[in-house]
């Protein structure tokens, strides 16, 4: 009697235990706001971020990955051998990996992928990640071999992006508003204008993740971000639209706010062109003319850290650079005497739409001004600063986010709209490119760093920061933004 | 009356054309390529020049309005250049949402202005009527925005009524889609409630200084009787003007409002294909809503000859 009394109580206890477990785990579901809604689901035809966002990783892999420390693992590529002279690559692909539609992944698929991006009529908005490519060919179903023109100590870097990501032939067609990749979620629907939901994927090839469901909603007005967040309608804002807000979430108990780092060097483009900008001392005016901190704590609340050359400064190469532009209006007049502007001269800023630029474009010409500099505001759309600026090179200074990750190579295009012609650096560029010991990496690296530093190409601003809110109950989130991307399988609800 | 009707529906053909040639000069000068504004700042020009292919931006422009004129007459409104979808069914989907918005904002505001508007005009001068044309003052000159905000502040965050924003759709039944809604058509309809009830109260009160109303309260009828048998009635040509007005600007004008609330309407619509450059969906949506200001226009024209038959025989 006393037995099964005590029998009872315990299994009492193990089912009341088992409920309150069986609580805990109730939530699984999330619901994510960003800014931007994707124009379509397609992240190989295009390069909107907010693709990326979305299905990076979550609904389509490449054959590596990003993590969110910025590393590069083996994603659907189990493994690789490169030749000695670094020119084929052979992946090993995982086994038993399946697209959302129940077809098996395997080298043809990564044949038709490489394929089409590399492809004349290509719609790839990176195509230079492909561009060394002479040959894929498929060894086995589970081995494929990728054929270099020359070594490149990128490639796996590049193979990582998500306009690298495998895509199946039987659903190119519809890619664009029916995602089919071998990711741990699969494309539930779209209402376009307001939400895209996903749902895991039962059959995926790796780890099952925690949540169930995923609902990305798309709240582009700082306002309605603010109040969406604070009235508990969203679990996460992605990248929080309104700095100013943070310390208010920062306060509150129900909210965490995460703050990292994103691969966005902000700089002060400068047209190295157009006169007087084609002088190098008035350039270096104009970078000590910055006060780099005061556009940080006036325009980004005190998120961003301060850069003195075009790399993310968390990067392991990276070269402190921010004391050859100190801040020194009496230098920088001094210089502009020297180039012969002792009475300062005029010039245009144009600001795209993005605070970092408009709040930040504010406080910069106010600085110019300081040394004589009239920078003459205007403010333009981003389909107008693409048209005049970035294709038309109509401009003085523009500010911009240059939010490709290891974007550097940009400098050794004389015709990329800075339009920075030095040989130097084009060579500079050549070499590291065709370089794959690590060491002899970073110190290329830190040479060209130095080199577009010294030449004063751009005022570098700062890097930019992400800033993520959440509800405090959820874990797992990315705090830095190595690539667009929304990582879910790490995600959950702790309880 | 047919003739007054064929001869306004001539007129909003005619409309409509000139609407057409001019809605896509407008919005194809604007500087800004779709297809670098997809692409974005590494794509190469080869890539560009196919895109460009793929969207059939490579012909010339008259060539594009003529298909673009073509289609819309046989229902096709073309495809989206970002969203590749068709611009027919995008249209369709926003319109769950905005057209719903606007009948639900127009029913409010009438609901407040007509009452209102009334009541001040039968006690003009006195502490009602002060009262009420102060309270549309201040609606009128407050913008709705404003007025969003506040409501979202009190009735989302604070007293947590509604969400602060996003459209739960109409699966889940009515209630639940009106609900979503009701922050931003109250939003919505203060202002123009606030306009409406001052045009009621004016049209009202000349009306009661008419001859023909000293006449009905000589024959016998009281205030209350006349002003409503009489009064009202001749007030509604003024204030039906309005409203059609009203109506229009609720389709077309809630992109503010849209923001605000996230909602997926069309307004958000034509806000976002702006940014991109997604011309054929801006001019679709454009000439959507010219088109049904020039419809609404022409029904109240409709209305007027219903309730004033002198109008009928005029024309």
């Amino acid at each position: 009697m006393g037995q099964s009394l005590k029998r009872g109580f315990v299994s009492a206890l193990a089912l009341s235990s088992a409920l309150i477990a069986g609580q805990a785990w109730a939530k699984d579901d999330i619901i994510v706001a960003m800014q931007l809604e994707p124009p379509h689901l397609d992240p190989t035809s295009a390069a909107a971020q907010a693709i990326d966002s979305v299905v990076y990783s979550n609904v389509f892999e490449g054959l590596t990955r990003f993590m969110g420390d910025g590393s590069i693992v083996p994603g659907l590529a189990e493994s690789w051998e490169i030749s000695d002279d670094g020119t084929v690559y052979t992946f090993k692909l995982n086994d038993g990996v399946t697209f959302h539609d129940g077809s098996a992944m395997d080298a043809e698929d990564v044949k038709f992928s490489l394929d089409r991006a590399r492809a004349e009529d290509s719609a790839n908005a990176q195509k230079a990640l492909f561009a060394g490519i002479t040959d894929v060919s498929v060894v086995d179903p589970l081995t494929v071999q990728v054929t270099l023109g020359e070594p490149n100590g990128n490639f796996l870097f590049n193979m990582a992006w998500g306009d690298a990501v495998i895509v199946a032939p039987e659903s190119i067609d519809s890619i664009k508003t029916n995602p089919v990749g071998t990711g741990a979620y699969t494309f539930a629907e779209w209402v376009q204008g307001d939400k895209i939901v996903l749902e895991r994927n039962p059959d995926y090839w790796g780890e099952q993740p925690a949540l169930a469901k995923a609902t990305f909603k798309f709240i582009s007005d700082p306002t309605a971000a603010f109040a969406a967040m604070m009235a508990e309608d969203v679990d996460v804002f992605d990248n929080f639209p309104a700095p100013e807000n943070l310390p208010q979430f920062e306060a509150d108990p129900r909210f965490q706010v995460l703050v990292g780092s994103t691969e966005g060097e902000t700089i002060l483009s400068t047209n190295n062109k157009q006169a007087p900008f084609d002088d190098l001392r008035v350039r270096q005016a104009v970078a000590h003319a910055i006060d780099r901190q005061a556009i940080v704590d006036g325009a980004m609340f005190g998120y961003g850290t301060p850069i003195g050359t075009h790399f993310a400064p968390h990067h392991p190469a990276y070269v402190d650079l921010t004391s050859k532009s100190g801040h020194d209006p009496e230098q920088a007049k001094a210089l502009l005497a020297e180039a012969g502007y002792a009475d300062g001269f005029e010039t245009t800023l144009h600001l795209p739409p993005p605070s970092y630029a408009r709040r930040g474009g504010e406080i910069i010409a106010a600085q110019l001004a300081e040394v004589g500099i009239k920078a003459e505001i205007i403010n333009v759309e981003w389909a107008q600063w693409l048209e005049s600026v970035f294709k038309g090179k109509d401009f003085g200074l523009t500010i911009v986010s240059h939010t490709e990750p290891m974007d550097i190579g940009i400098y050794a295009r004389p015709d990329y709209y800075f339009q920075y012609d030095n040989p130097k650096f084009q060579a500079l560029m050549e070499t590291l490119n065709t370089t794959t010991d690590p060491d002899e990496r970073t110190k290329l690296l830190g040479q060209a760093q130095t080199m577009i530093a010294q030449d004063y190409v751009n005022g570098y601003l700062f890097q930019l920061a992400k800033t993520g809110v959440a509800k405090a109950g959820v874990q797992g989130l990315w705090v830095n933004a190595p690539t667009a991307a929304f990582e879910l399988s790490e995600v959950s609800w702790v309880e | 009356m047919l003739r007054y009707a064929l001869k306004r529906l001539l007129s909003l053909i005619l409309s409509l054309a000139v609407a057409s040639l001019v809605i896509f000069a407008v919005i194809e000068v604007a500087p800004g390529d779709p297809a670098s504004f997809m692409l974005g700042v590494n794509a190469q020009p080869d890539t560009l020049a196919a895109l460009r292919a793929e969207l059939g931006l490579d012909v010339s422009k008259p060539q594009r309005y003529l298909a673009w004129v073509g289609g819309m007459l046989t229902g096709d409104f073309g495809t989206s250049y970002t969203y590749r979808t068709p611009v027919s069914d995008m249209i369709a989907d926003r319109l769950w949402v905005s057209l719903p918005l606007s009948l639900y904002a127009l029913t409010l505001s009438t609901a407040i202005a007509f009452p209102a508007g009334i009541y001040a005009a039968a006690r003009r001068g006195k502490p009602g009527d002060v009262a009420v044309m102060g309270a549309t003052q201040l609606g009128v000159a407050v913008p709705n925005f404003w007025f969003a905000m506040m409501l979202v502040l009190i009735f989302a965050i604070n007293l947590r009524w509604f969400n602060a924003g996003g459209f739960a759709g109409w699966e889940g039944g009515l209630w639940t889609g009106l609900h979503s809604l009701t922050l931003p058509a109250i939003a919505l309809a203060l202002p123009q409630a606030a306009i409406l009830a001052r045009v009621m109260r004016s049209a009202l009160l000349d009306i009661l200084g008419e001859d023909f109303m000293r006449t009905a309260r000589a024959k016998g009828l009281s205030r209350r009787q006349a002003l409503w048998r009489h009064g009202v009635r001749n007030a509604l040509i003024p204030v039906l003007t309005i409203i059609g007005l009203q109506f229009s600007f609720l389709l077309a004008g809630s992109i503010i409002i849209e923001q605000v609330f996230y909602l997926p309407g069309l307004g958000r619509l034509v806000f976002q294909a702006i940014s991109s450059r997604d011309l054929i969906v801006v001019e679709s949506v454009v000439m959507l809503l010219v088109f049904a200001v020039i419809t609404v226009n022409f029904l109240v024209d409709l209305a007027y000859a219903a309730v004033d038959p002198r109008l009928r025989s005029r024309t």
